[in-house]
């Protein structure tokens, strides 16, 4: 297979003086925005429409919700020091700190599975209530982006380890920090406006 | 796939990033903001709530977005970029709000908004709620 | 990077040899044969929302009727048929082919590109729309069949089976339109970066063609529109299959807030189909009258505030929902408001067609039908748009003849402009131009001939989604009778016309008389290249040194000034 099918010469242009790749992931970040802003608007307005919703969120956990917090922020700081390092040129340090990022992804879901069965067990399911149909709804959707993320770090990890396409490492890294700003906000509304 | 020669051209582009914040100083931050909206509801003062969440959680997604994702960095397009979008989440919510936060109109009502029964108190005794269609 | 450096048709030939049917076709990176599985899918399904079309016109024209090729149409399946045809003709043929196909072909070639910066990013979107479109086929064959809820899937006649009188049809049609998003989402990226990025050496912004800004333009619209839709589609989703109640008043909902989140989306959606097609009358305008665009930067700045104004109209299709009135005030005023710049823009063509040496060459009979048979669907819906009258009219034939003056301007004459135009580009080949022009007149007078009538049934009371109107006394006089079977008949005439183009297609592409590289003395970039173009487009990237539109520049031999030209 030829070269020029794998990376054209248009990739490698910058007319605006971004690389295409963070030009690229940006303009993602922006679409993603108006799906979360669209499905959270949503729920803030059932929210601010009926007390009862505060009642049904006193049934969520906050310490989980708060672990899991830490735990997204923590591997926040794990993808932007993989960043660092993938610019120091050092793809080997950036991918053990992808790595973790993804161990934090990983432990993120794996808590929410457990957070989500005690939930089921004692009743509170999709279609429990409204406030419930929304939380579901709004964490399942944003785990299923962690999900997405976890994999792609993984593919990104895999050539930074032998120093290839390290530019990527960052650009994995702006989806991963969206993803965590997605849940600084579904924290507060899902778990401590009650 | 194994191309290095490409990888000139893009980051030619860029040599922007030769300021790296100290990292681990924000994730403290964010930590010790963490910690103070999980004890904001401990006060009891609905409007400390409040703020702590919501505050709180805008002041994370801020250092976020400065400090880890560089946006300040990145083409000014980008920043207009964002605030667009969320622009267009607030414009949403406008137009949306003045009837999805409504019970009743004036040829219409939500019979279980009105009658206070929209949110039925989830059985919390390992069943599951009844499909009604 | 072998290819720059070869000659362009020699190495074309040795790649070919080098690459399996399968890569080249099936897998391919290229944008341009990417743009023809978008364009050839788009077209398939085209003759499956214009045969839906057909059934239910004689249904509802002669009532009762066995439907050659169909049969007897029951309700549920006239339901079916309807919204089909609808969310096909929108997501599943303009989008494809005036977007993806258009986009995909023009935007290398037109800032002097090799292709777009994520080729296999590319191939993926082409992959994910193909599932799409064959996750919707199986919708159709599904117990209960089709989705029957509308296009627009309000609720609760979407949410319920019982209402809807589908079963998991309407539910695997939203998977469909969730991977459609996907695709799209995918594909605007790949052309956002592009067109910003790639240009070539000396394009600044105001030196891009109209129609490569104008498909960017639509790709931002559509990606900053379809958030709320995609959480409403999974919201919608949950309610058929979860049990949930997001859209359902009994149990906490409300469905005016699908509503919402759908016309959020839908009507900057509609403004994503519009601005290629206008696109692509301008570039053909200024070619087939010799003259510059009017006014370049008017044209980039009414399409840009267009698209913003595109997301302070949405709740006009919302009018006598029971929205709080004063929102419908507000509404009414952004909705006039947003005329202004659309009409700014015709009449900038006008303008430009105004003292030029016009050929009517086929592509320009189609971009003339365009500018005039969407001057009708424009100003057809400031009635819409002042929410007294929507009173009266909404839900009634007048808002149909209404959007399908703007969709069919768009969709059809477009898309037919656009590939008369770009077909010697694209295949080598030229079309004929007699049968274009056959095709032509043939299309654009029964088009006509079906939607003025249907402006004065809706005028007189005819409303939207009626199966059988012989249900209704008052609106099967004979004069209403007679309008509806004559739209009918137009329609029949009007398809039978397309096979016209099918047949020009066919055989132009086989046995037509070869294309050089510039037919039409354009001055845009892609008519630099080969015909067709190889991979990679050119031996040499061009470099550009003016703007696209410097058509009979005084003091110059020829008419036209090629961007690439050094002097």
């Amino acid at each position: 297979m030829s070269a020029a099918a794998s990376r054209p010469i248009a990739t490698g242009r910058s007319a605006t003086g971004m690389p295409t790749g963070r030009l690229a992931v940006w303009w993602v970040i922006a679409s993603e925005i108006v799906i979360f802003g669209g499905l959270l608007g949503s729920y803030v307005m059932h929210r601010l429409a009926h007390d009862a919703f505060a009642q049904q969120a006193a049934h969520t956990n906050t310490w989980i919700g708060a672990f899991n917090t830490f735990v997204l922020l923590t591997s926040s700081l794990s993808a932007v020091l993989a960043h660092k390092a993938a610019e120091e040129g050092n793809g080997t340090k950036a991918a053990r700190f992808l790595y973790y990022t993804m161990a934090g992804g990983v432990v993120f879901i794996v808590v929410k599975a457990f957070e989500w069965t005690s939930e089921i067990q004692h009743g509170f399911t999709i279609s429990s209530n409204t406030f419930w149909s929304f939380y579901y709804t709004a964490a399942g959707i944003h785990a299923g982006h962690v999900i997405a993320g976890v994999v792609i770090m993984g593919i990104v990890a895999q050539a930074a380890r032998k120093n290839l396409e390290l530019q990527r490492v960052e650009l994995i890294g702006l989806y991963w920090h969206f993803v965590d700003i997605v849940w600084i906000f579904l924290f507060p509304l899902l778990y401590i406006a009650k | 796939m194994a191309d290095h020669a490409s990888h000139g051209t893009a980051h030619e582009a860029h040599g922007e990033h030769t300021h790296h914040p100290n990292y681990v100083k924000i994730w403290a931050i964010l930590l010790a903001l963490l910690v103070v909206s999980v004890a904001g509801p401990f006060v009891g003062i609905k409007a400390v709530t409040l703020i702590t969440a919501f505050g709180v959680a805008i002041v994370k997604a801020y250092l976020v977005v400065k400090n880890f994702m560089h946006i300040d960095v990145a083409a000014r397009l980008v920043t207009y970029l964002v605030l667009t979008m969320l622009l267009f989440m607030l414009l949403f919510f406008a137009g949306t709000a003045p009837d999805v936060m409504e019970s009743h109109g004036s040829n219409w009502t939500k019979p279980s908004w009105v009658a206070g029964t929209a949110h039925p108190e989830a059985p919390a005794d390992g069943h599951g709620q009844e499909e009604e269609h | 990077m072998v290819v720059q450096h070869a000659s362009p048709a020699h190495e074309h030939d040795a790649q070919h040899a080098r690459q399996s049917w399968v890569r080249h076709y099936l897998l391919a990176t290229d944008h341009k044969i990417i743009c023809f599985q978008y364009m050839f899918t788009g077209m398939a399904l085209a003759v499956v929302a214009g045969f839906f079309s057909y059934v239910f016109r004689m249904q509802m024209a002669f009532p009762g009727m066995n439907v050659p090729g169909w049969g007897l149409v029951t309700p549920a399946e006239y339901n079916m048929l309807v919204t089909n045809h609808g969310a096909i003709m929108i997501f599943w043929v303009a989008m494809p082919v005036l977007i993806a196909a258009f986009g995909n072909y023009l935007i290398p070639l037109m800032i002097g590109a090799d292709d777009m910066v994520f080729p296999r990013v590319n191939r993926l979107s082409y992959q994910i729309f193909l599932l799409s479109v064959i996750i919707l086929l199986v919708s159709f064959f599904v117990d209960g069949g089709g989705s029957a809820g509308a296009w627009t899937m309000y609720p609760p006649l979407m949410a319920k089976a019982q209402y809807s009188m589908t079963g998991t049809g309407s539910s695997v049609f939203l998977v469909a339109i969730a991977l459609e998003f996907v695709a799209f989402l995918l594909g605007g990226i790949n052309f956002v970066t592009t067109a910003m990025n790639a240009r070539a050496p000396g394009m600044t912004y105001y030196d891009i063609p109209i129609v490569v800004w104008m498909i960017v333009i639509a790709s931002i619209l559509f990606m900053a529109s379809v958030g709320p839709l995609i959480a409403g589609a999974v919201m919608m989703l949950f309610d058929q299959q979860l049990g949930t109640a997001f859209f359902d008043p009994d149990r906490g909902g409300d469905p005016i807030l699908w509503q919402h989140l759908f016309w959020f989306f839908g009507h900057p959606e509609v403004y994503v189909v519009l601005l290629p097609a206008i696109g692509i009358t301008a570039e053909i305008i200024t070619v087939f009258s010799r003259k510059k665009l009017f006014a370049y930067k008017t044209v980039l700045n009414t399409a840009i505030g267009t698209g913003v104004l595109s997301f302070t109209v949405w709740a006009h299709h919302q009018f006598i929902a029971g929205i709080d009135p004063r929102m419908a005030n507000i509404f009414t005023v952004t909705t006039l408001i947003i005329s202004i710049p659309i009409a700014e823009m015709m009449f900038v063509y006008v303008a430009t067609l105004y003292g030029g040496s016009i050929t009517l060459a086929t592509p320009m009979l189609w971009a003339l039908g365009f500018i005039a048979t969407f001057l009708i669907g424009g100003v057809t819906g400031i009635f819409l748009g002042a929410s007294g009258a929507d009173i009266y009219l909404h839900d009634t034939y007048f808002v149909l003849a209404h959007f399908h003056y703007t969709f069919f301007p768009i969709a059809i004459i477009g898309t037919y402009a656009g590939l008369t135009y770009w077909f010697p580009k694209m295949f080598g080949k030229q079309m004929n131009e007699t049968l274009g022009k056959i095709h032509f007149w043939g299309t654009f007078i029964p088009f006509n001939c079906i939607f003025i009538p249907l402006f004065f049934t809706g005028m007189l009371g005819d409303h939207r989604r009626i199966f059988d109107y012989t249900y209704f006394p008052e609106l099967s006089t004979p004069m209403l009778e007679n309008l509806r079977a004559f739209a009918t008949i137009s329609l029949v005439v009007m398809l039978g016309f397309q096979l016209v183009f099918i047949y020009n297609f066919v055989t132009s592409l086989l046995w037509g008389e070869k294309a050089e590289k510039n037919p039409w003395h354009a001055n845009t970039l892609e008519w630099t290249a080969d015909s067709p173009p190889p991979h990679g487009n050119w031996a040499e990237l061009p470099t550009v040194y003016r703007g696209p539109y410097e058509y009979s520049v005084p003091d110059r031999k020829d008419d036209f000034w090629p961007q690439n030209a050094k002097s």
